[in-house]
């Protein structure tokens, strides 16, 4: 079982309750999308699953391991091998492309060698692979700043390929690329992970793409589970009901808004 | 279930601190007895006039200039090695300090946990006790235990320095963005690792402009350390004023002008090159 998740909630500092009663397991080497509306705690969950968040209630269980009864030496080992691709790519603006996904590899090198590899990449052959796979080879020693936004999520993208780990959780990976360039990057996540028997979640907005690209598909909604189920048994109903929005009617009956109405993506 | 709020919410606080701003500025003038009057009285105005009259010609004979050459190489090695022996310290003091490199706030949104706080503090309190004694105290220390000449002043400086830069570095890791460094610990990275892919790139220009004003400011210290005995342009401005020889001492500050100079372009030029 690559993770297990019984009744576990997550309430944020501010009071914001972002996940509530959840029950999920996945076998390694499934793939599957997250769907849902803004808001509805994908990016929670998926930092739940990468020990980026604690959860406030019930229990966890990630590659065999409770992450949160182990001590901090013993999770850094765990968290090695789950990688997690962010919804905004955390890339320091000066860091070059290279040292940026080489970095993908500091969990399994000792100290010194992540320190030595700062002076000289000692891996320039798999960073540039890992790029080639998104199309973005010639780009290797340029500085993350230099590039477009699309850009960066790719080399966000070559960081957790580099990494190689069991678990690949993917935070919008597509979000900012076009429908090509979509298509091609989900194919590549998921070819990566069926070659290595990994497990890859992924949050999409898009939900033709998670449709076309996953077997499995959950759909979240204000921090619950709405539906988990294989692909071919997601109906057209449940997907309005899942992003149905009655904020966003055209009778609101306020002062008059001018222009349209915009949906925060951050 | 919206909750509109009609005011800003920050005003009440913003207000608050306006007021506090003032309240502290104002009795600390009075108690100050901040009075710019005196300048501008007669017999201190003709005083000054006469001090200033004497400083031209600038001294300029070989002797005095080899001398001043000296003096002042040896005030810049007072400070560069000062600042060095200061970065030794200064450096893993401040990694210590930080909550920057906190490995339980990578996943309590920025927060450590009470227990990592504590830890940090004896650190803290490292670089507190370092840079509360001012380097003119510790250098008149060093002078009686090492006797005068610029040992001291290396010494003195590198205590104090350290103690400020220490302060300074850390909280320079904290107000750059934290994410690049949290997301490198939650990929299981080794805090050192994740301190130099993270928060380096980010932090590296800010410190290095710090470091090298540090260093202007350590120039200025070991001139007046001079004063004391601790070697360097100070013991010679205080030489020449006993003497009240006014050319040399008007060379003397054009040279601090063009160490200054000097240490504003170099800040520059490695702000330029480097980043
Ligand atoms: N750091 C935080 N502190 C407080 N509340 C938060 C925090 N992060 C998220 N939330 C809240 O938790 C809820 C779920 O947020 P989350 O980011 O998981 O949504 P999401 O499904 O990823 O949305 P999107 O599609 O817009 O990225 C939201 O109501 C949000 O306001
Ligand atoms: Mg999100």
């Amino acid at each position: 079982m690559s993770l297990r998740l019984a009744g576990v909630g997550l309430t944020h500092a501010n009071g914001q309750v972002a996940l509530s009663e959840i029950d999920l397991q996945v076998a390694r080497g499934e793939r599957v999308a997250i769907i849902g509306p803004s808001g509805a705690g994908k990016t929670s969950l998926l930092r739940l699953l990468a020990t980026s968040l604690q959860p406030t209630g019930g229990s966890v269980q990630l590659l065999d391991c409770q992450p949160w009864q182990l001590g901090n030496r013993a999770r850094q080992t765990l968290r090695a091998r789950i990688g997690l691709i962010h919804q905004a790519p955390p890339l320091p603006a000066r860091q070059r492309v290279v040292t940026a996904v080489l970095a993908g590899r500091l969990g399994q090198w000792s100290w010194p060698k992540g320190l030595l590899n700062l002076l000289y990449p000692l891996d320039i052959d798999g960073a540039r692979a890992a790029l080639q796979r998104l199309d973005l080879g010639e780009k290797c020693f340029e500085r993350c700043d230099q590039l477009s936004g699309g850009q960066l999520q790719r080399v966000g993208i070559a960081r957790v390929l580099y990494q190689a780990p069991e678990l690949m959780l993917a935070d919008e990976p597509v979000s900012a690329m076009d429908p090509v360039l979509a298509a091609h990057t989900l194919k590549v996540l998921n070819d990566d992970a069926q070659q290595r028997g990994a497990t890859l979640l992924a949050s999409l907005h898009a939900v033709d793409l998670a449709l076309a690209h996953f077997p499995r598909i959950i759909g979240v909604r204000e921090g619950r589970v709405v539906f988990d189920l294989p692909r071919e048994a997601v109906e057209p109903a449940a997907l309005e009901a899942l992003y149905a929005n009655e904020q966003l009617q055209p009778s609101h009956s306020e002062a008059p808004t001018t222009g349209s109405v915009q949906i925060p993506r951050c | 279930m919206l909750t509109h709020l009609q005011r800003d919410p920050a005003t009440l606080p913003r207000l608050l601190l306006t007021a506090l701003v003032l309240l502290v500025l104002w009795p600390g003038i009075q108690i100050s007895e901040l009075n710019l009057g005196v300048l501008l009285q007669a017999d201190n105005a003709a005083n000054m006039g006469r001090f200033l009259a004497d400083f031209w010609p600038l001294a300029h004979s070989a002797e005095f200039l080899q001398l001043l050459g000296r003096a002042t190489l040896e005030t810049l090695a007072i400070a560069t090695a000062g600042m060095a022996l200061a970065l030794l310290l200064a450096v893993p003091a401040s990694l210590l300090a930080s909550r920057a490199l906190s490995l339980s706030a990578a996943h309590r949104q920025g927060n450590p946990s009470a227990w990592s706080k504590a830890l940090r503090w004896p650190a803290r309190g490292l670089l507190i006790v370092l840079r509360s004694v001012p380097e003119i105290v510790w250098a008149l220390l060093f002078v009686r235990a090492v006797g005068l000449g610029p040992t001291a002043g290396v010494l003195a400086i590198a205590i104090t320095y350290s103690g400020m830069l220490g302060k300074v570095y850390a909280e320079i890791y904290e107000s750059v963005d934290p994410r690049p460094a949290r997301a490198l610990l939650i990929a299981g990275s080794p805090r050192l690792a994740a301190f130099a892919y993270g928060v380096l790139p980010n932090a590296a220009a800010e410190m290095l402009s710090y470091s090298v004003y540090r260093w202007e400011c350590a120039i200025r210290a070991s001139v007046i350390m001079g004063f004391v005995g601790a070697g360097g342009l100070g013991q010679q401005i205080d030489l020449s004023m006993r003497m009240f020889a006014g050319g040399e001492v008007a060379s003397m500050l054009l040279t601090f002008l063009l160490l200054v100079l000097l240490a504003d372009q170099l800040s520059r030029v490695l702000r330029e090159r480097l980043l």
